[in-house]
């Protein structure tokens, strides 16, 4: 049999391809055991999210309620209060993230020297790469009542300390400060290498044109970031619904006092499976939170491909 | 073409360079407290709280948490076989799959990426995840719990195909075949020689995301001695504040702060995170490639 060649795809059936194709099965397979494993498998354990969970009788033996579980998440309003705070975070961090993002990216290209430029995006790139126990050490040498380098300065600027560990609405902006912290350089990094593609002569054609500096800025990069930020955008709202656990963990943890403006669906998962021992809760929210996110996913995705079917996700 | 540049280029150049050394310099201050503060002495901590200059300085910290090594160091030893495991582990399979998936010839790829990619759009969330670890798979407690998990991601996998199309022609492959080449030694000889960049980038990205990793632990690690690094410096912080808070109901004895509470919090963490530091110049180059190429539709 002549080889075919790389472009041609075969039309002969399933088991044909794997006998012709064997190898490049096998070298499959792992990954496939492991989505198996980790992400198909456990889709059987989203009945725990419609019985009334007794440890001793396990998953299947323990009695079915349908949907009392999800009942009570709403009739609670738990899942209300847990919807509403991590979209807004998540709108909050998405909006106001790019903003500083691509802010700082089209700054860091006005820079000259290369050295300054290379020197600031090592540091702001930095906090990208600790961990987020870091991240709330960090907030707690800034915040803390006693030792906080922001209460120290406003003791000496003759202000009273401010006790932020029991004050919930101060950590709207603490956490949205921090999300922005951490990712203004992974963000900036993205749209920065859009920037530097930009065709010089389009800034050459709008300086003649009569554009100064900052009119270029909106009439050539603004525009020609456009695709990226759609596509950055496209990404976030996929996941919308899903929360920034680790940060919110490590700032926030148990401090029960702050739930009321900072649990989101995340972390009301983690509780009931870590702390509260509420598994059939906690899997019925995060089901919820699953299926949820996946319908903003789809809905998306269908009005893009009506609009412009080049930035669909698939 | 020489264009003149007018007083608008310079005024933005003034708000740029201003800006830029800004957030640069909001960005670094939480680490010049970080190190500051672990070399400054406990009682000048209490008395002015943390700084950003360590006005009376002190190994203290430094050498409490040094008196129990085999803490950090049992930590350390965690942290580095499960870094280097599920690297090495994690950029096999990626690899692979990445090579397999971008081959033109192969007939299901775009329906076996799909369900790779559906991952990504929808899971059952961490609970079920939870009872197939610790109770199907009996990894309570075991390295493998840390390592296994969080092995692949849809992301790097769909990088890996990208990084391969890019670097690779089909006319590479085609000839191989043509000599008789069967498909794992052309992926062997062939294709992992020459992806280097992007194998570089890929590992890193995934040894970052173990070396950070607290939260595998904090599901499935309850002992002591098998913390890693991250999960070791969480309980610290959390177990100092439990002592403190003890201490002041108790506003008795001093007894407590024999333990330069505050200023080890900040040496541990810098000890924890210090080898991430260290290498971070060197390969933050590797990332930014990574995030440039992920950026484009896979």
């Amino acid at each position: 049999m002549p080889l075919a060649p790389l472009s041609e795809i075969s039309k002969k059936g399933f088991f044909f391809e794997i006998r012709k194709n064997k190898i490049l099965f096998l070298m499959l397979l792992p990954a496939f055991i492991y989505f198996f494993m980790f992400f198909y498998i456990p889709f059987v354990g989203a009945y725990y999210a419609f019985v009334h969970y007794h440890y001793g009788l396990g998953l299947f033996r323990s009695p079915f309620v349908g949907l009392k579980n999800f009942r009570f998440l709403f009739i609670s309003n738990i899942i209300t209060k847990l919807t509403i705070n991590t979209l807004l975070y998540n709108i909050a961090f998405i909006v106001i993230g790019n903003f500083f993002q691509i802010t700082i990216a089209i700054l860091i290209s006005q820079v000259t020297s290369r050295f300054y430029r290379r020197m600031a995006q090592t540091f702001i790139f930095l906090p990208y790469f600790i961990s987020f126990v870091l991240v709330g050490l960090f907030a707690y040498g800034l915040l803390n009542y006693d030792f906080g380098i922001v209460n120290s300065a406003l003791v000496k600027m003759g202000f009273a300390r401010i006790s932020f560990y029991n004050t919930p609405w101060y950590w709207k902006y603490i956490l949205t400060i921090a999300h922005v912290w951490k990712w203004l350089g992974y963000g900036s990094v993205i749209y920065l290498a859009a920037i530097m593609s930009i065709n010089n002569e389009l800034y050459d054609v709008a300086s003649i044109d009569g554009a100064n500096a900052f009119r270029q800025i909106r009439s050539v990069t603004l525009p020609m970031l456009k695709p990226t930020i759609i596509i950055l955008l496209l990404f976030s709202i996929g996941s919308i619904l899903r929360g920034q656990f680790e940060l919110f963990y490590q700032m926030v943890g148990t401090n029960g006092l702050l739930f009321n403006a900072t649990d989101i669906l995340d972390t009301y998962v983690y509780r009931a499976l870590v702390s509260s021992a509420q598994i059939e809760l906690g899997t019925a929210a995060g089901l919820y939170q699953s299926v949820f996110g996946l319908v903003v996913i789809l809905t998306a995705n269908f009005i893009i491909k009506r609009i412009d079917p080049e930035y669909a996700l698939f | 073409m020489a264009v003149k540049k007018g007083i608008d280029y310079a005024l933005l150049r003034i708000i740029a360079y201003t800006v830029v050394t800004v957030a640069a310099v909001a960005c670094l201050l939480p680490f010049i407290m970080l190190i500051s503060s672990s070399f400054t002495d406990e009682s000048e901590i209490v008395k002015n709280g943390f700084s950003l200059f360590p006005r009376v300085f002190s190994l203290q910290a430094y050498i409490v948490a040094f008196e129990f090594p085999t803490r950090i160091i049992s930590a350390y030893v965690v942290t580095i076989t499960v870094t280097a495991v599920g690297t090495f582990f994690s950029l096999f399979f990626v690899s692979m799959a990445g090579y397999v998936l971008q081959r033109r010839d192969f007939k299901y790829r775009n329906g076996l990426s799909f369900i790779i990619y559906f991952t990504q759009l929808f899971s059952v969330g961490i609970i079920p995840q939870y009872i197939l670890v610790t109770r199907i798979l009996g990894l309570t407690d075991n390295l493998l719990a840390l390592i296994l998990p969080p092995l692949l991601s849809p992301f790097l996998i769909i990088l890996m195909r990208t990084f391969i199309r890019t670097a690779i022609p089909d006319s590479i492959v085609e000839s191989a075949k043509i000599d008789g080449a069967n498909d794992f030694l052309i992926y062997r000889k062939l294709i992992l020689p020459l992806s280097t960049a992007g194998l570089a980038t890929i590992g890193l990205f995934t040894a970052l995301s173990y070396w950070n990793d607290w939260y595998q632990a904090s599901l499935y690690i309850h002992t002591q001695s098998r913390y890693p690094l991250q999960f070791y410096l969480y309980n610290l912080l959390m177990s100092a504040q439990m002592m403190k808070e003890m201490a002041n109901v108790a506003m008795s004895n001093n007894s407590a702060m024999q333990v330069p509470q505050e200023s080890i919090k900040m040496a541990t963490a810098l000890i924890v995170t210090g080898p991430i530091l260290i290498l971070y110049p060197f390969v933050q180059k590797y990332f930014v490639t990574g995030l440039t190429v992920g950026a484009v539709k896979g």
